[in-house]
């Protein structure tokens, strides 16, 4: 028996549309969300993923389309109708009202005991370990501190969903890294299903069980984070989830793209026409330098243009030699560097693995 | 993907929550409000120009005559020619005195700030009166003008008086959003002090200099005290609106100079609405403030020029203090407190200082609450967009109308035999509403600004939560705001007590207010007990002011710990 025809989706959306005005801010998403699950909305600012959150949380309303909750359709309902915790980028934490009564807010109108309330509280302040800023203001306490308070606020009366839009955006870097896993150790620990908007593609890849890469109000790839990084389905994709190469050529056999008066051999594609403008694309971690055996496929001599310092790596710009417009960037190693002798102007061989090679059209 | 599934034609009607529908019926109740207390009345005086005094309707008849009969049409030309030379001589003394306050060393610059204020907590007649001491017939320096005061020079003199602080108070605000970086700037580049002045400073206040200037321009083109006291034989829109209705119950004539009075008035509103929309803000987040540094020649420059202005302003409040405590001016120059014997000059004695009292108490609480309450159901109502729309159009005409044009409305309104309402009529409360209307703009500004500055998903969260949206109103919103709310409660009952204008035409025997009868009494002639009233409201709005910016400092310090960081 299937499991997802007993336990429906948590969320499942079917054809969202929305526009302002003349702008078409989402054409269409369907999209099924199990429970348990972490997914990010991941994509550009304007591309709707801000947009599609709200109205799962029915601070939007649809031009079209369903949304279920559960197996109910809320479609039409108000928010207060909906059952979900929701945390901004802004905290919005009541800055007149302590941590206790933050956290307490949704819980105080429910008919619930006063002591079962205070006791919910501690147990949420617990779990985000701030038990100690209990009778604080939120102004007293970090961005970071007053993020977790926003958290356990959103989980307090225990919802079915959680949404996070942006939570991280407005904290600087390190505690955004620690906050990350907090969150995914939380949100795992809590099994709630999770609901996060991101336009950082590395917070979307440390975090989520599933992303959803968003482009002009589209869905382009829904897949794990491996999936998305290792085998994008769109240019877009590709672009904009970690870095990649794009050597514009033309696509002349199944299996055989032609850069600037060079082929490389690539894996067999179907669905481009011969003589077909092409990108062929290469992340830079993968472009191969050391121990290249002989009669390798794509081996290319290039020379090293530049040389950025990047810390743990460099990353070089090369030049072909046989073909000096075709230009690439490739990551490489420090013991690489010391090891080779690599320094610019440096000429040396690379390969271009086929089996890391990706071809879109142009 | 997307082709897998095609999009649901269905045009979704949204269920609206409870408090949705609670905020919606909020909104038209405010809408009805504002259209009872502000467009009706208006609507009414449209009408009146256009009928003859037996209410029939006899198209422009009356604008025709308006217009062919000099006396009235020099009124006009009057009321021009004195706005505009008050306005050129205003803006540049507030430009520099700001300048000090902002941008200098100036030494007990609280105490600059504080007198130039001074003029806000007075009656325009105020100044009329002091100078009538000064320069009337019976005046010290009688001699000094080289011909009366009553007339072109005595409103010009008081009114530049009367504007002083307002224009001051625009320019403070624009020269204090400076950002030290561009000066930094502009010194690394080697510009000199002329050019940094001509290509720094005056762009970064000019809205601010044009919003000064037309606020001047409108403020003494509607100003009725002034030109009451001290104009003389020099006629003025203001006062022929009061002479046509008042001295000749001509009602029709009234509404016709009343809508000539509000053409100026209403355009200088749109131009200040259309600058202010062209302004960006000049002060992003990262701006670094200017703080003035030490210059010694500028710094004395300034200091002199501040104190002769303050000088000049505690002058003119001074003279008629004393001028209120003078047995019989100017030939027994002995103290007396007699003048502030009201009942010897006017049937309603002290009554009509306490009517004052109640009648500002009234307005600040019921103004500060519709302003507040309907600035936050308009800003936070979801969709409903036209009648909000609206909502705001009748929140900002009040600020194009004058308070003597709203005031004749009123009469016409709420006194035609055919309206339920009329029972308001010559009762506290027509009074209290009608200055609630007349200072409407402003208090539901102030409240929209401080919403604004709001985190604006307070609300999302409530309802994410299940919390009704009042309860998050009441704990969280209203508790935000409580600075903002005393400003326009402050705002509101300083502007109750000062107010003659609009309330003019609307008292009762035993609802006339102070400011109305110090028109009265200096009318029969007893200057001295008209300026000890006006002095009783100065120290009565004065006193409220201070203890609000006290209680601001202390009590809100103690009451709101959670505003420290």
């Amino acid at each position: 028996m299937n499991v997802a025809a007993v336990r429906p989706a948590a969320v499942a959306l079917e054809g969202i549309a929305k526009k302002f005005g003349q702008f078409v801010a989402l054409r269409g998403i369907t999209l099924s969300i199990s429970p348990g699950e972490f997914v990010c909305f991941l994509g550009p600012s304007g591309c709707g993923k801000t947009t599609l959150l709200r109205i799962i949380a029915g601070l939007e309303r649809q031009n079209a389309g369903v949304v279920m909750m559960g197996g109910r359709d809320v479609s039409a309902l108000p928010p207060s109708q909906r059952n979900y915790g929701i945390v901004f980028q802004s905290y919005a934490l009541f800055p007149n009202l302590t941590v206790a009564r933050n956290v307490g807010y949704g819980l105080e109108t429910r008919n619930v005991a006063k002591a079962q309330i205070e006791g919910r509280i501690d147990e949420l302040l617990t779990l985000v370990g701030l038990a100690a800023h209990k009778q604080k203001y939120p102004a007293q306490l970090s961005g970071g501190e007053q993020q977790r308070i926003a958290l356990a606020r959103a989980l307090a009366p225990a919802p079915a969903l959680l949404l996070l839009d942006e939570p991280l955006s407005a904290l600087d870097a390190r505690v955004r890294q620690s906050l990350r896993h907090e969150i995914r150790a939380l949100q795992r620990r809590l099994g709630v299903t999770t609901i996060m908007v991101t336009h950082d593609q590395e917070e979307a890849l440390t975090m989520a069980d599933r992303i959803v890469v968003m482009n002009q109000g589209a869905i382009d790839q829904v897949g794990t984070p491996q999936e998305i990084y290792r085998h994008p389905t769109t240019a877009f994709v590709a672009d904009f989830v970690g870095s990649m190469n794009f050597l514009p050529g033309t696509f002349v056999a199944p299996d055989k793209v032609k850069v600037g008066g060079l082929t490389f051999d690539c894996p067999a594609q179907d669905g481009l026409a011969a003589a077909q403008k092409v990108n062929l694309c290469i992340r830079p971690e993968d472009v191969a330098v050391r121990d290249l055996p002989a009669g390798i496929a794509n081996r290319l001599p290039i020379e090293v243009a530049d040389l950025d310092f990047v810390g743990a790596f460099c990353r070089a710009m090369l030049k072909a030699r046989a073909a000096p417009d075709i230009t690439l960037t490739a990551d490489f190693s420090s013991n690489l560097i010391r090891d080779l002798g690599v320094r610019l102007g440096s000429q040396l061989d690379i390969a271009l693995p086929p089996d890391r090679l990706k071809v879109f059209a142009a | 993907m997307s082709l897998a599934a095609p999009a649901p034609r269905s045009v979704l009607r949204a269920n609206l929550s409870r408090d949705d529908l609670m905020m919606r019926a909020g909104v038209v109740a405010l809408a009805a409000m504002l259209l009872l207390i502000v467009g009706l009345p208006l609507w009414a005086l449209l009408a009146k120009g256009f009928e003859d005094r037996d209410g029939k309707f006899i198209g422009l008849a009356n604008y025709v005559s308006y217009f062919s009969t000099p006396a009235l049409f020099d009124s006009a030309l009057n009321s021009f020619h004195v706005a505009a030379a008050a306005t050129l001589i205003v803006v540049p003394l507030a430009f520099l005195y700001a300048y000090a306050l902002t941008r200098t060393m100036l030494p007990a610059r609280w105490l600059f700030q504080g007198i130039s204020l001074i003029p806000i907590f007075a009656p325009s007649l105020l100044p009329g009166l002091a100078l009538v001491y000064l320069f009337g017939n019976q005046g010290f320096f009688k001699g000094m003008l080289g011909g009366p005061i009553y007339g072109f020079d005595g409103i010009l003199i008081a009114q530049v008086f009367y504007c002083f602080p307002h224009a001051t108070l625009i320019l403070v605000t624009a020269l204090a959003t400076a950002d030290a970086r561009l000066y930094e700037a502009a010194d690394a580049l080697g510009a000199s002090k002329i050019r940094v002045f001509f290509t720094v400073t005056l762009p970064g206040a000019k809205y601010g200099l044009i919003s000064a200037a037309l606020v001047v321009f409108t403020l003494v083109i509607t100003d009725f005290g002034i030109a009451k006291v001290i104009g003389g034989n020099f006629n003025v829109l203001a006062t022929d609106v009061y002479k046509q209705v008042i001295g000749q119950q001509n009602f029709s004539m009234g509404a016709v100079v009343g809508m000539v009075l509000l053409a100026p008035a209403a355009l200088a509103f749109v131009v200040d609405r259309f600058v202010q929309r062209k302004q960006v803000a000049l002060l992003t987040a990262r701006a670094v403030p200017l703080i003035p540094k030490p210059k010694f020649g500028r710094d004395v420059f300034f200091t002199a020029f501040c104190t002769v202005i303050s000088l000049g302003i505690l002058a003119i409040l001074g003279m008629a203090a004393w001028g209120s405590l003078i047995k019989y001016w100017p030939y027994n120059l002995s103290l007396t407190l007699s003048n502030y014997q009201f009942a010897n000059f006017d049937a309603n004695g002290w009554d009509s200082y306490f009517n004052s009292l109640r009648m500002a108490a009234g307005a600040a609480t019921f103004g500060t609450v519709l302003m507040f309450v309907g600035a936050w159901l308009n800003e936070k109502t979801k969709g409903f967009g036209a009648v909000r729309g609206i909502v705001q159009l009748l929140a900002f005409l009040p600020m194009a109308v004058p308070g003597i044009v709203l005031g004749l409305g009123y009469i016409f309104f709420f006194n035609a035999p055919n309206n339920p309402l009329n029972f308001l009529y010559a009762t506290m409360a027509i009074l209290v509403i009608n200055t609630v209307a007349h200072y409407y703009t402003v208090g539901h500004l102030t409240a929209t600004t401080a919403l604004k500055q709001i985190d604006p998903e307070f609300e999302a969260v409530s309802a994410s939560l299940k919390v009704p949206v009042w309860r998050t109103f009441a704990r969280v919103t209203a508790p935000i705001c409580l600075p903002a709310i005393l400003d326009i409660a402050i705002y509101l009952f300083v502007n109750a007590m000062t107010t003659v204008s609009s309330v003019i035409f609307l008292y009762a025997p035993d609802t006339k207010l102070a400011s109305v009868a110090a028109v009265n009494i200096e009318e029969a002639g007893t200057t001295a007990a008209a300026a000890a009233l006006c002095i009783v409201i100065v120290i009565t709005s004065a006193t409220v002011k201070a203890m609000h910016i006290l209680a601001d400092r202390f009590l809100l310090g103690r009451l709101q710990a959670w505003r420290r960081r």
